[in-house]
């Protein structure tokens, strides 16, 4: 028997699991020597289990098409992820920092600006965000919350700390998959749960529920929560329906719901209409009322906008947080941390080269070839450039599309993405590159998750994560 | 309840029990082949006539013959009324309000839905037929089954149990009809009295319906006391009488009800009233051809009253 623990490569990025090979860090001691422990058909066995759970959970990923619904089963390593408690309360505590001074930010953007009168963050940044909603200007959410749910990319680089890559404050998902990633592994691994001291995740979604609960404009005693989806095209849906089943609500389509003179919303029911007190959206700003914004929208709401600034309805997230979710704002979140908070940041971000700036966009030109080239406003991966991997044709068409648009794209230094051992044939095992997105949440209250949603790029040496470019998922532990 | 979720659970039932129903009308056409005196000539295009197809058969076929109606009624996808059709409606409904059915419940849709898909050709050979649309019946009985046993008893459960009487009563008049249909056939035939207990026997076998009329009636099987039994007994699930009692049943568990109730309660003597079984021939298609309408007017008035009314 090959024991590829043993001979297990960590090369020179920063392995979560592993120090050298056959010398497994802390808080996964317990986890490898167990999976030590296991002959090649009992890994082998466990990896199918894991598979067969899947497809009866039915945790899938929606790809629909005229010949019938791809549900795409989720891909799923059953090496957990582990990262120590002590460093994750510190990991945490910075999530919780970020978060509410990025809600103060987006508050001030939509009232005084002072951050810009102050001169902290350039005007020409705000004049030219493609998520600033000009119709937000002057509402003031419940308390001055506008993003109430984040989801926050966090790497790993070589030095083994934390940054922060992006914060997703439009309409971050994944959260679902984190919850069932852990059902799947207790159902595959149940022997761990006993030995080793593993933080429970899955109170998130009652906190959740306690989130939009508080934020009610009608203080009675069941306040009507929904989910609004764009429904089942959406290849989130499956994450839809599965946060409303677990908090007990409707799940709701924008022809569900309409808006009365009286500018409250109501849900149409068998009994007749019922008024609606909280919305979690999972619709785009641009796609939730065809009143205000994209008039060919059939997903959303009319009156919507109407509705939510007459304070007669609850929006989580609000409509213009993700005026914050753009990256060259985030450069600019240290700032915004010490501006708002007077803190030192406790998570660091990832080194960034604004291309709008004349002396960072000469750099980001004659160094393209190391950099991650990204555009302001673009999620799921897409629209990117990664130097290193890139022909030279490649290149040349992001030095154009930069110089046309410079405000538009940022770049980054390639980063040395951590790994973590990831099965990849019969108790076989090699590094793969992973990223984690913890969720957090902001409302009377801030949560974040016990750990988040691993990433995994299932292909070698691969640094996308994405799960609609290939990434797959590892169960996260924070042991104690 | 949302009116959404409502309306398609409501249709997901319909069309469940369209696909059972469809399916059954077939194999009592299926079993006459077999006993009926071969000078009959059995008339596999009155499946297409009673189901109210003829124009969308004619779009697609030319020949009226045993291989293109079974074809249309099992696999034709252009027919909107075709077990895979049905199926396909009746996977989508239920794939969008599975947050409120058991889980099992869209599983098996799946299976049924494979079984469907694998099989196709031998329900349509007449070979193999007989296993196919068993198969079929057992499928859709076995999600019947689970439902009962794992469904609360809530609004979602009720909206169900209407879709399902709705097309239930639709389906009974119908095969009722494909009875009706072709023992007119028959009439003249010298071995009439032998190839009416033949008919009207399989009528009662495809629903399920021997034993318990045997039981009940306690005699042996005639037109006018099988159609009797089909329209008027209370006991037994699938008869006109008992599916329009389980529609009050429903109606009166669910918010604002009355006038759909005053609706099927109307339906209910009428259909008592005006049945005549003196004679089983035109009149009585026309009476079969009235209460299609009488329900198609009920489910006009469900969905006004709670789908799309705002």
């Amino acid at each position: 028997m090959t024991n590829s623990w043993n001979t297990y490569q960590c090369n020179d990025f920063y392995d979560e699991l592993m120090s050298h090979p056959g010398q497994a860090r802390e808080p996964a001691k317990k986890l490898v020597a167990y999976f030590q422990s296991l002959s090649d058909d009992a890994v082998e066995s466990r990896r199918k289990a894991a598979e067969a759970t899947i497809k009866e959970m039915g945790v899938s990923f929606t790809v629909y098409t005229d010949n019938g619904n791809i549900d795409r089963s989720w891909p799923f390593d059953i090496v957990p992820r582990t990262i120590s408690k002590q460093q994750w309360d510190k990991t945490s505590a910075g999530l919780k920092q970020r978060l509410k001074a990025l809600n103060k930010f987006i508050d001030d953007l939509y009232h005084e600006q002072r951050i810009v009168k102050d001169g902290v963050l350039p005007a020409y940044v705000l004049e030219n965000s493609q998520n600033f909603r000009q119709e937000c200007v002057g509402v003031s959410p419940p308390f001055g919350v506008w993003a109430h749910i984040c989801g926050t990319d966090l790497v790993r680089d070589s030095d083994g700390e934390f940054y922060v890559l992006e914060d997703n404050l439009r309409v971050p998902s994944g959260v679902s998959y984190m919850l069932e990633n852990r059902a799947i592994t207790k159902r595959v691994l149940p022997e761990l749960f006993e030995e080793v001291n593993i933080a429970p995740v899955d109170n998130y979604c009652a906190h959740l529920f306690d989130t939009l609960v508080a934020l009610s404009p009608r203080k009675i005693a069941k306040p009507v929560v929904v989910v609004l989806t764009p429904g089942i095209y959406n290849s989130a849906y499956f994450e839809h329906a599965f946060l409303a089943q677990q908090m007990g609500c409707e799940l709701v389509e924008g022809a569900d719901l309409v808006v009365q003179d009286d500018d409250c919303v109501y849900m149409k029911t068998i009994a007749g209409l019922e008024r609606v007190d909280v919305i979690y959206r999972r619709i785009d700003d641009l796609f939730i009322d065809p009143e205000v914004f994209n008039k060919e929208s059939c997903l959303g709401v009319s009156g919507l906008m109407r509705a939510w600034k007459s304070g007669n309805v609850a929006l989580a997230n609000a409509p213009g947080a993700g005026v914050a979710d753009d990256k060259v704002i985030y450069a600019f979140v240290p700032d915004i941390i010490r501006y708002y908070l007077g803190e030192e940041p406790l998570i660091k971000n990832v080194e960034t080269y604004l291309c709008y700036d004349e002396a960072q966009r000469e750099y980001v030109i004659n160094n393209i070839e190391k950099l991650v080239v990204k555009p302001a406003n673009e999620s799921g991966g897409y629209g990117m450039l990664v130097g290193p991997h890139a022909t030279k044709k490649e290149r040349e068409r992001f030095v154009q599309l930069i110089k046309e648009n410079p405000r538009n794209y940022i770049a980054q230094p390639t980063l040395a993405l951590s790994t973590s051992p990831t099965f990849v044939g019969k108790n076989e095992l090699e590094p793969r590159h992973l990223d984690l997105r913890p969720f957090v949440l902001q409302g009377k209250e801030t949560y974040v998750t016990m750990g988040g949603l691993t990433r995994v790029a299932m292909n070698k040496g691969s640094l996308v994560v994405n799960s609609s470019q290939g990434g797959g998922s590892k169960d996260t532990w924070i042991v104690e | 309840m949302l009116s959404r979720v409502a309306e398609r659970i409501y249709w997901a039932a319909r069309y469940l029990e369209r696909i059972e129903n469809t399916v059954r009308l077939i194999s009592v056409y299926d079993k006459l082949m077999f006993d009926l005196p071969r000078s009959i000539g059995l008339g596999w295009y009155n499946l297409v006539t009673i189901n109210s197809a003829e124009q969308v058969f004619h779009e697609r076929y030319k020949v009226q013959d045993e291989r293109n109606v079974v074809k249309f009624l099992l696999g034709d996808d252009t027919n909107p009324s075709s077990v895979a059709s049905c199926l396909k409606y009746a996977r989508e409904n239920l794939r969008t309000t599975r947050d409120v059915i058991p889980a099992e419940s869209w599983e098996m849709i799946n299976e049924l839905h494979l079984f469907v898909t694998d099989n196709i050709q031998q329900g349509i050979n007449r070979s193999q037929r007989y296993h196919f649309l068993d198969g079929v019946i057992q499928s859709c009985q076995q999600i019947q089954g689970l439902l009962v046993g794992t469904m609360p008893r809530d609004f979602v459960w009720y909206f169900m149990k209407l879709g399902r009487n709705i097309e239930r009563a639709d389906m009974t008049t119908r095969i009722l009809d494909a009875g009706v249909r072709v023992q007119m056939q028959v009439w003249s035939d010298e071995d009439a009295i032998n190839s009416q207990q033949i008919i009207w026997g399989n009528v009662l076998r495809s629903l399920g319906a021997d034993q318990s009329y045997r039981r009940s009636v306690r005699a042996s099987v005639k037109s006018e006391q099988v159609v009797r039994y089909i329209i008027e007994d209370a006991a037994f699930p699938r008869t006109l009488a008992y599916t329009l009692s389980a529609l009050v049943d429903s109606l009166e568990r669910l918010p604002k009800h009355e006038a759909v109730l005053r609706d099927v309660r109307s339906v209910q003597e009428t259909t008592l009233k005006t049945v005549d079984y003196s004679d089983l021939g035109e009149p009585m298609k026309d009476y079969l051809n009235d209460r299609q309408l009488d329900i198609a007017a009920i489910h006009s008035r469900i969905t006004e009253n709670w789908f799309t009314n705002y």
